[in-house]
């Protein structure tokens, strides 16, 4: 099958200490693609390398989309083709209403994605009292979160990158969030779903683990999140499991 | 009055491309003032409200009170101008809000073809015992940017009392702004006071923001955006006394520079006198914030799109 995005061989180093190193990963058109890994394993890295972000420039390898190297493309360039990112912690803005806001996503789309209204109500956020609240420090954090990825549901994006989406949410909007997720991809998105929690990988269809910089394995979600369980939650990520772990695990 | 219809017509445009609605003016049944020059085009009471306007060698002296209790259900509409491209107009007003009344004060300053023209308002403001008043200032100027503001308001909040105060000047050049606004609040009165600017070229600004929170439980914020861009200059100080218990003061200051030439600095003041009070300040000084950038970035827009979106959204 033709692969969305595929990433080749990549390095990023920070200050001399490698931060990610001989990543390989493709994401399939469609599919809801896990990548499981603990604290400081390299996840957030990993989604700034795939928008781009200032800072994220890769040391070797390369960033493909749809069959075009785009690792010197801009953000902007990106979301274009229809690649965004969810923040962990999303930025607030003064003065900017939650509809402008979602109307600013749907900037990047080339269909025009669905309404405010729809993305608000996947997330479960009534639109009534949200559409003119602001999106500043008046939101709670997981209000935001929602905020966040209500304004990727918008862009109707081909690849959303959605860094722990889970994190700083309730257990109650937890199936709110998986609904946009699901709805992302029943539109024909594919979904980098970036999380350490195995019951959120879950729901993807692929997932790899993600360990001190690189992927050690991909393959099934509930396989990988039995890998993670037994061998990358204790691990100290000094460095990667030993190869014997890697062949039986 | 002389037949200054062409005039107030002149006006009546500046306002409207300052974002006045004209209508308001020449609505019998809402208070306002108009002042063009040294002249005085309008000057309507409405129930509750009573405006006094005399003319100077200088500009007009005002006095504007609001009736105890009065709710003023329409927004009372000043209009302050100089249509020439030089001059000077010295406003010298006195609001005064009687025991329980609310009222809302809109408030256009125009200076559309301004070269040299200098604006001096000095205003006292009186909120009575549990009154109410919101005056929001927006002014309009050319691209010419000479134009010398310097807007001056003492500011007393008796017990109970609120007061908050928008000023805004993001159209056209600020030229010389110099913002002096001192508020002495009594107990358990609240002010607010947000002044939001965008500096261009060689824009001087400096705004000054005092609270003297005086009264046992008195709220204070003082509010600051601006963006300072080309060759501006920006200073800011936000000033807090607490001087009661209980009273608690914000000073809150947000600068962006843009573009290599151009300066902000920022200088809190808080002194705490009685030390059941508390005081706070935060400020950010400097570009715009990357990740607010990157974030709109990813939703498609370009750099310059993603900045011009953040700088208009605090100017707001």
């Amino acid at each position: 099958m033709i692969r969305l995005l595929n990433l080749v061989d990549i390095g990023l180093a920070a200050e001399g200490k490698p931060i990610l190193h001989d990543l390989n990963l493709h994401v399939l058109p469609g599919e809801i693609h896990a990548i499981l890994g603990v604290n400081g394993c390299g996840k957030s890295t990993l989604a700034s390398v795939i928008m781009g972000l200032s800072g994220f420039s890769p040391t070797s390898g390369k960033v493909v989309f749809q069959g075009e190297e785009i690792t010197d493309l801009s953000i902007s360039g990106r979301a274009k083709r229809g690649i965004t990112l969810a923040w962990q912690e999303p930025a607030r803005f003064e003065g900017l209403t939650v509809r402008e806001y979602l109307t600013l996503g749907r900037h990047g789309s080339p269909g025009g994605g669905p309404s405010p209204e729809e993305c608000l109500l996947t997330v479960g956020l009534p639109p009534e009292r949200y559409l003119q609240r602001t999106v500043d420090a008046t939101l709670s954090g997981g209000e935001r979160k929602r905020v966040e990825l209500a304004s990727v549901l918008s862009m109707s994006p081909r690849l959303s990158i959605l860094d722990e989406p889970d994190s700083g949410i309730d257990a109650l909007s937890l199936n709110r969030i998986l609904d946009a997720v699901r709805m992302l991809a029943k539109n024909g998105a594919s979904v980098l779903l970036i999380t350490h929690q195995n019951e959120i990988a879950a729901s993807a269809d692929r997932a790899s683990s993600l360990c001190d910089g690189t992927i050690l394995r991909t393959g099934d979600p509930l396989a990988i999140g039995r890998f993670f369980e037994n061998h990358c939650r204790e691990c100290p990520h000094g460095s990667t499991p030993s190869g014997e772990v890697l062949l039986h695990g | 009055m002389g037949d200054y219809s062409k005039e107030f017509l002149a006006m009546s445009e500046a306002y409207e491309a300052g974002g006045g609605d004209p209508a308001y003016l020449s609505d019998g049944r809402i208070a306002g003032l108009m002042v063009s020059h040294r002249k005085i085009l309008r000057c309507n009471d409405a129930p509750g409200v009573h405006i006094e306007g005399e003319e100077t060698p200088t500009g007009v002296k005002a006095r504007i009170t609001v009736d105890p209790g009065a709710h003023v259900e329409n927004p009372v509409h000043l209009c302050f101008g100089v249509l020439p491209k030089e001059g000077t107009q010295e406003i010298v007003s006195e609001f005064l809000v009687g025991e329980g009344a609310k009222a809302r004060f809109l408030a256009h300053c125009v200076f559309p073809n301004a070269v040299k023209v200098r604006h001096v308002m000095d205003a006292r403001i009186h909120v009575g015992k549990h009154a109410g008043l919101e005056y929001t200032e927006t002014h309009y100027h050319g691209e010419e940017g000479g134009v010398e503001v310097l807007p001056t308001a003492r500011i007393t909040i008796d017990e109970g009392g609120t007061y908050r105060s928008l000023f805004k000047l993001v159209q056209g050049a600020a030229g010389e702004l110099r913002i002096d606004y001192e508020a002495d609040i009594g107990k358990d009165a609240t002010c607010e006071l947000d002044a939001r600017v965008y500096g261009k070229r060689n824009d001087a600004i400096r705004v000054k923001e005092s609270l003297f929170l005086n009264g046992e439980k008195s709220r204070g914020l003082a509010k600051s955006r601006i963006v300072a861009s080309d060759h501006c200059v920006s200073e800011v100080v936000g000033e807090a006394v607490g001087n009661a218990p209980g009273a608690r003061g914000h000073v809150d200051c947000v600068e962006i520079v843009k573009g290599k030439d151009a300066r902000a600095s920022a200088v809190p003041r808080l002194l705490v006198i009685d030390d059941r009070a508390k005081l706070t300040h935060e400020a950010a000084i400097g570009s715009v914030d990357k990740k607010q950038v990157e974030t709109l970035m990813a939703r498609g827009l370009t750099e310059e799109e993603s900045v011009d979106v953040v700088v208009r959204g605090i100017l707001r």
